[in-house]
């Protein structure tokens, strides 16, 4: 029997279980996806946001403001990169200058320092800003941080700390008996005193399994174009155009990659597992970035990769964070959309403040040990250190991906962490193995033979991602 | 930190034959530096024949192609480092290499860039729709196939008439694979046209002219491929889609020269992705060559090695000779011709200069004409020009000694 388990092991069920294992209490986490954070968590701007823009006195605005200052501590404790670069809010008619006033005397009653710069002052921090701006609104809290590192090094402290974690397992059921809690899933039946619904898209279907409830989720599609990392930079910070009835509008942003992401669009859609993209909605994000950052349009012979990602926007357009009417044991945690990744350690302090607190005893867990081991990152070491680390372990002298610089000692150091990667998706988030030029072209069939010899299978049970997508299908001479 | 002559990087067929030529003209510190486990790089895995016809007379498999220079490199003694991979190149031509027995830095009098090229793939393209595990490039399942021995597909449809698209549609359905079809968006195809008779006509696949894929269906695996009718600007005509179901789609749209390292040190690029150059394959800064695929996308192996002892005799040039810098002539593609190599000529030029380019799109009747200012240099008939086929013309050097204006290399029609 767990005290609680947390079904999502995206943001904020990761952020929730490694808060949880500062606590003595015996907690799982289960996913459907054969890794954390692959879904939602995986295919967003990547963006500290500053919360200047939710709307003052809802859970988003408030938690926003409070997670905000958490990331330092956090990405330090976790290894995870993070740059404070700033956001600007830029204005492209005169028509915009009285919401860019507007946008800062909401920011001011959200509790966000901003400042409204002119059009010269714009021109010198964002060179590449268009023209045509005439001013902007800045806010130096906003942010950018590795989003797939984050999720995994949160889940992996949490694991180090204690938490359970159960991958590739769907929830089919949920029951109670004597307020316990039976979570069926295609694989086993847990038990839990507590159960935290924070399975993103799928929220509703999970909290439906024990009761009803008055919101609806309209999941909404973003699609996102990648560059290559190049200098010098295409925008120095955050790129944000007004934001609109639809969300925060198509931005240009970096990446602590040094990549630079453009996007996402906003399109209702009816299933949430519907990831694809299409040359319309491309066309027309290309657009209206390249109305803030004209020079981009230049710079498409470096694009590399389009994405899309579904945000689990629901009817009540703000986080839902509150127990079930019918248990109070039941926790649901939806409608985790943008701010949500910013927000996250403020939502998962929210829940155990208002809610597990009042469910359970807290007692602290001596042993809890905030840091995970750090990483070696070779593109950030000197020659001297890097040398005397392939004395040690010549892994780390073999360069598996070249677009990258990416070596097999940092994949094999990942594949020995307590949230190994399993697909070659995994290997790809973690390590930037394939997400350079060639796109794995070159690097990904090495990849796949590393995780076939470290998982002692064949390299036809190797994935790409989720159930059912290896990539090789046969042996040659093997087809009937 | 160890002094070296001559650095190449890479050391497929550009490479190995610029090292040998070097080699021959009197440089014998040379390192070749490959990131691979063996010499030959791409040729490896294209155990197909049809390589060697203009260099050795006979059809080769590519790794008989490339052992023939595998072995003049040792016989040679030309030294070489397997499994390493240049992680960085200085402009004062300070070369870092990663491999199993540390960060070496090596400093370097030339250096020839013979990296080859990568393989244009879905994101560059926007493929629309689901991004599931099946979409592979050409290149990629060749590499499972030829050297790892796995296919990647089974149901097959094939998105571009590259060669490598064109080889690997005959190599799979040859392991038993079923090739459905290969979809071109151009009107014609980018392959050799013994490729296409060899590859395809021969195994009855079919050839889809002015189509591409309009969306790719799938959740975990590729089920489904739509292709498209497309009209001559190449945008997809609504109701003309045709549906395949397979569970692979193969990507053959194109190969790019592989250049990051050149552009970090502020190389002039082409717009064929690659350095500009001139006749001796030096780009813009001193006593840095570029040959073979990273300088632009050849279609005959032959071609490469060609080039590669052209690079290997300017670095000899540099190396043992006053190499007298004058200004260049810039060399400009015009009127149909898509890129030419090289972009810019040394005046004091004392052989033969090859000028190499493509068409945009195929020709019929025209002259190749070059031109200097007002000057003709040179005008050759041509009945056919295509883009999949790289175009030579070798000029003497003293129609080219004298000239003081750039010269452009353009297209005229048959009455003119």
């Amino acid at each position: 029997m767990f005290d609680i388990l947390i079904i999502g092991a995206g943001i904020t069920g990761s952020m929730l279980a490694r808060d949880l294992s500062r606590y003595k209490l015996k907690v799982a986490v289960i996913d459907k996806e054969n890794d954390v954070g692959n879904v939602t968590s995986s295919a967003n701007s990547a963006i500290i946001h500053s919360g200047y823009d939710p709307i003052p006195g809802s859970l988003k605005a408030k938690l926003n403001v409070l997670g905000n200052p958490m990331f330092d501590q956090i990405c330090d404790e976790l290894d995870v990169k993070i740059q404070r670069i700033g956001s600007l809010t830029v204005a492209l008619e005169d028509e915009q200058l009285p919401l860019l006033k507007e946008l800062e005397s909401r920011s001011k009653e959200n509790g966000v320092n901003v400042r409204l710069i002119d059009s010269i002052e714009l021109k010198k921090i964002e060179p590449n800003i268009s023209n045509e701006a005439k001013g902007a609104l800045l806010a130096e809290s906003a942010g950018i941080i590795d989003p797939f590192n984050l999720v995994i090094h949160l889940m992996e402290n949490a694991v180090d700390n204690g938490v359970q974690l159960f991958l590739d397992e769907e929830v089919i059921s949920i029951s109670n008996k004597n307020d316990v809690f039976f979570v069926k899933t295609n694989k086993h039946e847990y038990q839990s005193k507590i159960v935290i619904n924070a399975a993103g898209c799928n929220a509703d279907k999970i909290a439906k399994m024990v009761d009803e409830i008055d919101w609806k989720m309209i999941p909404r599609k973003g699609e996102y174009f990648v560059f290559d990392h190049f200098l010098p930079k295409l925008v120095n910070h955050v790129i944000f155009p007004l934001p609109s009835i639809k969300g925060k509008g198509i931005l240009v942003a970096p990446t602590t990659s040094g990549n630079f992401l453009m996007g996402p669009s906003s399109e209702e859609i009816l299933d949430a597992n519907d990831v694809s993209t299409d040359l319309p909605t491309l066309s027309n994000i290309k657009e209206q970035a390249c109305a803030l950052v004209p020079i981009a349009k230049q710079k498409f012979n470096q694009m590399i990769r389009v994405f899309a990602g579904v945000r689990p926007t629901t009817t009540r357009h703000d986080f839902i964070i509150e127990s079930s009417n019918k248990y109070k044991n039941f926790i649901n945690v939806a409608g985790i959309e943008s701010p949500g990744l910013v927000s996250s350690p403020a939502i998962s302090n929210y829940v155990i403040d208002n809610l597990i607190s009042k469910l359970i005893d807290l007692e602290i867990n001596p042993s809890f040990n905030p840091f995970i081991k750090k990483y070696h990152h070779l593109s950030s070491m000197n020659e001297k250190d890097r040398n005397d680390l392939i004395k040690k372990d010549p892994d780390f002298g073999t360069i598996i991906c070249s677009c990258e610089k990416v070596s097999l000692g940092e994949i094999k150091e990942t594949l020995s962490r307590s949230v190994p990667p399993r697909t070659v998706k995994g290997v790809k988030r973690r390590v930037r193995a394939g997400f350079g030029l060639c796109q794995g072209g070159f690097c990904s069939p090495s990849v796949t033979l590393i995780l076939a010899k470290h998982y002692n299978v064949s390299p036809l049970e190797i994935k790409w991602d989720k159930d059912g997508s290896e990539i090789l299908l046969n042996k040659v001479k093997e087809i009937e | 930190m160890t002094d070296v002559d001559l650095l190449i990087i890479g050391g497929g067929s550009a490479g190995m034959a610029a090292a040998i030529e070097a080699f021959n003209h009197g440089v014998k510190n040379i390192l070749i530096v490959e990131k691979d486990k063996q010499l030959g790089g791409i040729l490896n895995q294209c155990i197909h024949n049809g390589f060697g016809l203009t260099e050795f007379k006979e059809e080769l498999t590519g790794p008989e192609y490339l052992s023939r220079f595998e072995n003049q490199v040792e016989t040679l003694g030309i030294k070489y480092l397997l499994n390493t991979l240049v992680l960085d190149v200085s402009k004062e031509k300070v070369v870092t290499l990663s491999n199993k027995s540390g960060i070496t830095l090596l400093k370097a009098r030339a250096i020839i860039f013979a990296v080859g090229c990568y393989e244009r793939n879905a994101g560059a393209i926007q493929l629309p729709g689901d991004r599931p595990s099946g979409i592979i490039t050409a290149g990629t399942a060749q590499k499972y196939l030829n050297i790892h021995g796995y296919l990647a597909g089974k149901k097959i449809v094939i998105l571009g008439s590259g060669d490598i698209g064109l080889i690997m549609a005959r190599r799979m359905t040859l392991e038993g694979a079923k090739v459905l079809c290969v979809s071109e968006i151009m009107p014609y195809s980018n392959g050799l046209n013994r490729n296409i008779a060899q590859c395809l006509n021969d195994y009855n696949i079919p050839l889809y002219l002015s189509h591409t894929v309009s969306k790719v269906i799938g959740k975990s695996r590729v089920e489904k491929v739509i292709l498209s009718k497309v009209d001559e600007n190449r945008n997809i005509i609504p109701n003309t889609e045709m549906e395949f179901d397979c569970d692979t789609l193969i990507l053959s749209v194109g190969l790019v020269p592989y250049n990051s390292l050149l552009e970090n040190m502020g190389c002039l690029m082409s717009s064929t992705k690659g350095p500009c150059v001139n006749e001796n394959m030096m780009t813009n800064i001193p006593g840095v060559f570029a040959c073979g695929n990273c300088l632009h996308v050849h279609d005959v192996v032959d071609f490469v090695t060609d080039e590669g002892r052209n690079a290997g005799i300017g670095a000899s040039k540099f190396l043992l000779e006053t190499f007298n810098e004058t200004n260049s002539l810039k060399i400009s593609p015009k009127n149909g011709i898509s890129y030419v190599i090289p972009q810019y000529l040394d005046k004091n030029c004392n052989e033969k200069v090859t000028f190499k380019f493509r068409v945009r799109q195929p020709i019929k009747n025209a002259y190749v004409v070059i031109k200097s200012g007002d000057k003709e240099i040179l005008k050759i008939f041509k009945p056919v020009l295509i883009p999949s086929e790289m175009v030579m013309i070798k000029v003497d050097a003293e129609k080219l000694n004298d000239l003081t204006e750039d010269i452009l290399i353009t297209l005229e029609g048959k009455d003119e």
